[in-house]
């Protein structure tokens, strides 16, 4: 016996409203899954991209750039500033100051792919606030690698200077510490 | 003790207390309850900030409350305008009085209590539209319309299903009709099939009708703040506001207490065994039962979308009214049907 098209229709509605309470009752017994943002964070997914930082090369405690300034060039929105000095018996020269402009960068990545060096990368910095303009159009990357390299030397105590041969690589070797 | 109790004046203001210190614990925190529930229901942890995991946030809410300026927006009815949260507020404290919460533990056992719970509840929806006519705004005075047409369309079912319910019990008396329902789960007005295989249809109905009454979702028509601000509610601020959003909560405790009474057994516990009936599992039944129904209400709020106006009068008037009905006239039938019989052989 079929029943009239009202009854159906209220019997298969009442029928819907309960699994919709089921399925809110289920989610009530499953853990929530909320990050306490300030406190938790989550981690960045691999390929996020935060804004550019120089590699910090753990062999050598220095930066692997060499300021050939190619970074400089390939990138669009001409935000990218270094400079580089050379000193006796080096093969190439060192970075003494990198700039970057993070106002005006757009993150496309071209100054790490132009780099023969492998010598920047993007960080996982997705927070990059300031109370004015100024705290992020001029950021100094240099800077940053000596902090790191600070903390490194805490680790690495310079070789004593005396006769024995100091192994500290002269060169970078950029391809033998990148995988 | 006892016998201090049964001094008149003792006794009133000790329930009065009671009563009071019980409405205000449950509104606020009701209140957090809800929002940890619909917190859970969304997978999120809901307030936790405000100490203890979020416990303190009523205290914080009132504190906020209380700071807030009384203001009385200019061409408003004054006298209207505050009376409303009062007589929105007065209602529940008044019902609450002959609710019985255990055998004894009852205010004052009227033997109309029933009707004295169903007078005094409506002066709720009285109050709602005062203070949305008060107000002088437009939205208050949509809603106002609102909450009038539909309590009158809810209370029709609502009353035929307690009417329902006086035919099989009787009495209007409700720790009479909790007495009626002893002896187990299968004997509460929710499962009495054989007197009237629609019991459960009629349970549910009382349920609908009583979101309906008490305004909540998804028959939030008064207070629908995605089309009226916030409703009847829009011109009130600070406590004005608190007030309200108390009586609501109380409101709905008074529903859950009469669903509780009605059709759940009241304070008699699910299972006829001395140890678990007596003067003080007769709280913890009631309290148990009643919280079970508000957490179904907060379930259903945060479970289904508002409904259109059109909507909510459709399911009173051309469901739920002919279903009551039917209900009604059904029991009146199997009730009388067997002396119908014995005359006629
Ligand atoms: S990511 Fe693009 S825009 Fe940003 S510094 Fe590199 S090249 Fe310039
Ligand atoms: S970061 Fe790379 S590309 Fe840029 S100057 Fe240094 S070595 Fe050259």
């Amino acid at each position: 016996m079929r029943l009239p098209i009202p009854f159906r229709e209220t019997l298969s509605g009442f029928k819907s409203l309960l699994i919709g309470m089921r399925i809110t009752l289920g989610q009530f017994f499953k853990p929530s899954i909320t990050v306490q943002y300030p406190r938790q964070t989550l981690k960045m997914p691999a390929r996020f991209r935060g804004r550019i930082e120089l590699i910090f090369d753990q062999a050598t405690g220095k930066s692997r750039c060499t300021a050939c300034l190619l970074c400089q060039r390939a990138c669009p929105s001409n935000c990218i500033a270094v400079e580089g000095a050379r000193t006796e018996g080096e093969k190439h020269k060192h970075v003494t100051d990198y700039k970057l402009d993070f106002t005006m960068c757009s993150l496309c990545g071209l100054c790490i792919e132009a780099c023969p060096f492998d010598a920047i990368q993007f960080t996982k910095v997705y927070n990059a606030v300031s109370f004015s303009r100024d705290g992020l159009n001029n950021l100094d990357l240099v800077r940053e690698i000596e902090t790191k390299r600070k903390a490194w030397l805490q680790t690495h105590p310079p070789p004593a200077p005396g006769p024995a041969a100091s192994p500290a690589p002269r060169q970078p070797q950029p391809e033998a510490s990148s995988p | 003790m006892s016998n201090l109790l049964s001094i008149e004046p003792v006794r009133i203001l000790t329930y009065l207390v009671g009563i009071c210190a019980f409405v205000g614990a449950n509104a606020a925190y009701l209140v957090l309850a809800e929002r940890k529930i619909a917190g859970r229901i969304q997978r999120r942890p809901g307030p936790n900030e405000a100490g203890y995991g979020g416990w303190m946030q009523p205290f914080a809410d009132v504190l906020k409350l209380f700071a807030k300026q009384v203001m009385i927006p200019p061409g408003t009815d004054i006298l209207l305008y505050c009376a409303a949260p009062l007589m929105v507020m007065a209602p529940p404290l008044m019902c609450l009085a002959v609710v019985p919460f255990g055998e004894s533990l009852v205010a004052r056992n009227l033997d109309i209590g029933l009707l004295f719970v169903f007078a005094f509840g409506s002066i709720n929806v009285m109050a709602l539209m005062l203070g949305g006519w008060a107000s002088r705004n437009k939205y208050s005075i949509i809603s106002a319309a609102r909450v009038v047409s539909q309590n009158v369309a809810y209370e029709i079912p609502m009353l035929l299903v307690v009417i329902t319910l006086l035919m099989v019990a009787g009495t209007l008396d409700l720790n009479e009709l909790i007495r009626q329902q002893a002896g187990g789960f299968w004997n509460w007005n929710l499962l009495r099939v054989w007197v009237n295989p629609l019991m459960p249809v009629t349970f549910i109905i009382f349920f609908i009708c009583m979101l309906a009454e008490t305004n909540r979702a998804p028959f939030d028509m008064a207070e629908s703040e995605s089309e009226l601000v916030a409703g009847a509610f829009t011109e009130y601020g600070g406590m004005g506001f608190g007030v309200f959003f108390m009586a609501e909560y109380s409101n709905i405790v008074l529903g859950c207490c009469l669903g509780t009474v009605l059709f759940l057994g009241g304070w008699q516990s699910p299972l006829p065994l001395a140890a678990l009936s007596g003067p003080l599992w007769g709280p913890v039944w009631f309290l148990l039962k009643m919280y079970a129904l508000i957490f179904t209400v907060m379930l259903v709020r945060w479970t289904f979308p508002r409904t259109q106006f059109y909507g909510l009068l459709n399911l009173s008037w051309k469901i739920l009214i002919p279903l009551s009905l039917f209900s009604l006239l059904l029991t009146g039938a199997m009730m009388k049907l067997p002396l119908v019989l014995q005359r006629l052989f």
